[in-house]
């Protein structure tokens, strides 16, 4: 073939459960059409390739309109999870359990496996320096698989001619 | 005459009828596909696709193809370069996966 290879680049710079899958659904869609992949994590976005957080990526209820008690099966129309029920404690893990297993019972591998699968399938990892440096990690503190931690600007040079999405 | 002149296939190459599919037919899709030769792996995936079809009506997604046959992500991979997914539907005879993972 005489032209490059499509290649798409994933910014992911938010640790919440709901905006952690976007870029690993769409990575591995990618991947599996032979398009190039490479996902660059900043900021919170670190979570998804931090080992001691990637199990524990949350969905919080409190500021998320579109988190209505429909979803849990009630007849509750446009009703949303009253913001004063969402600050009491417990209720960011209720959510996040209960979104986790709603997207497991999908075929949807949990977070670490998914990544896995991503870098297994050839996908390229980095982290951000600015916020490693600014939260102290260190490639010691991220699952294996990722290739390495860049600046901005490495991030410009490695993604030349990719298609690139801000998450 | 090529075999895949003998069947019907839609715009994108998948045969539109999968009973046309035969092993003679998955060697020529695979050629097209970049792939030379058919690997005992390769028939394994190919089977389970075929037998996961008949069960659930389309091809499965390549996390239930890990999953089902045993074979990693990696070798997957490697065994269809430049992304297996449609390519394995394509050469077992199935229409694309209706799934994202």
């Amino acid at each position: 073939m005489t032209s490059e290879n499509r290649h798409m680049a994933f910014i992911c710079s938010k640790g919440n459960l709901d905006m952690a899958l976007p870029a690993l659904i769409m990575g591995w869609a990618a991947l599996g059409d032979g398009i190039d992949v490479t996902l660059f994590f900043t900021f919170w976005g670190l979570d998804i390739i931090t080992d001691k957080r990637i199990d524990k990526l949350e969905l919080a209820p409190v500021a998320n309109t579109s988190f209505k008690m429909s979803l849990m099966g009630l007849p509750t129309g446009n009703l949303g999870i009253p913001q004063i029920m969402g600050v009491l404690p417990g209720m960011t893990a209720f959510a996040s359990w209960f979104m986790k297993k709603k997207i497991a019972s999908l075929d949807v591998p949990p977070m670490r496996e998914y990544v896995e699968m991503l870098i297994d399938a050839g996908a390229n990892l980095y982290g951000c320096k600015m916020t490693c440096d600014m939260m102290k990690l260190t490639m010691d503190d991220f699952v294996d698989g990722v290739d390495s931690i860049v600046t901005a600007s490495d991030f410009m040079d490695l993604t030349k001619g990719a298609q690139v999405i801000f998450i | 005459m090529s075999l895949l002149e003998t069947v019907s296939l839609n715009e994108e190459g998948f045969l539109t009828n999968p009973e046309e599919w035969t092993k003679e037919i998955a060697v020529e899709m695979a050629k097209g596909e970049g792939i030379e030769d058919l690997s005992e792996d390769h028939w394994m995936i190919i089977d389970f696709c075929r037998e996961s079809a008949v069960d659930s009506g389309s091809a499965p997604t390549l996390r239930q193809i890990t999953k089902g046959t045993g074979i990693s992500t990696k070798v997957l991979f490697g065994l269809f370069p430049k992304g297996p997914a449609k390519k394995v539907a394509k050469i077992s005879g199935l229409g694309k996966p209706e799934g994202c993972v």
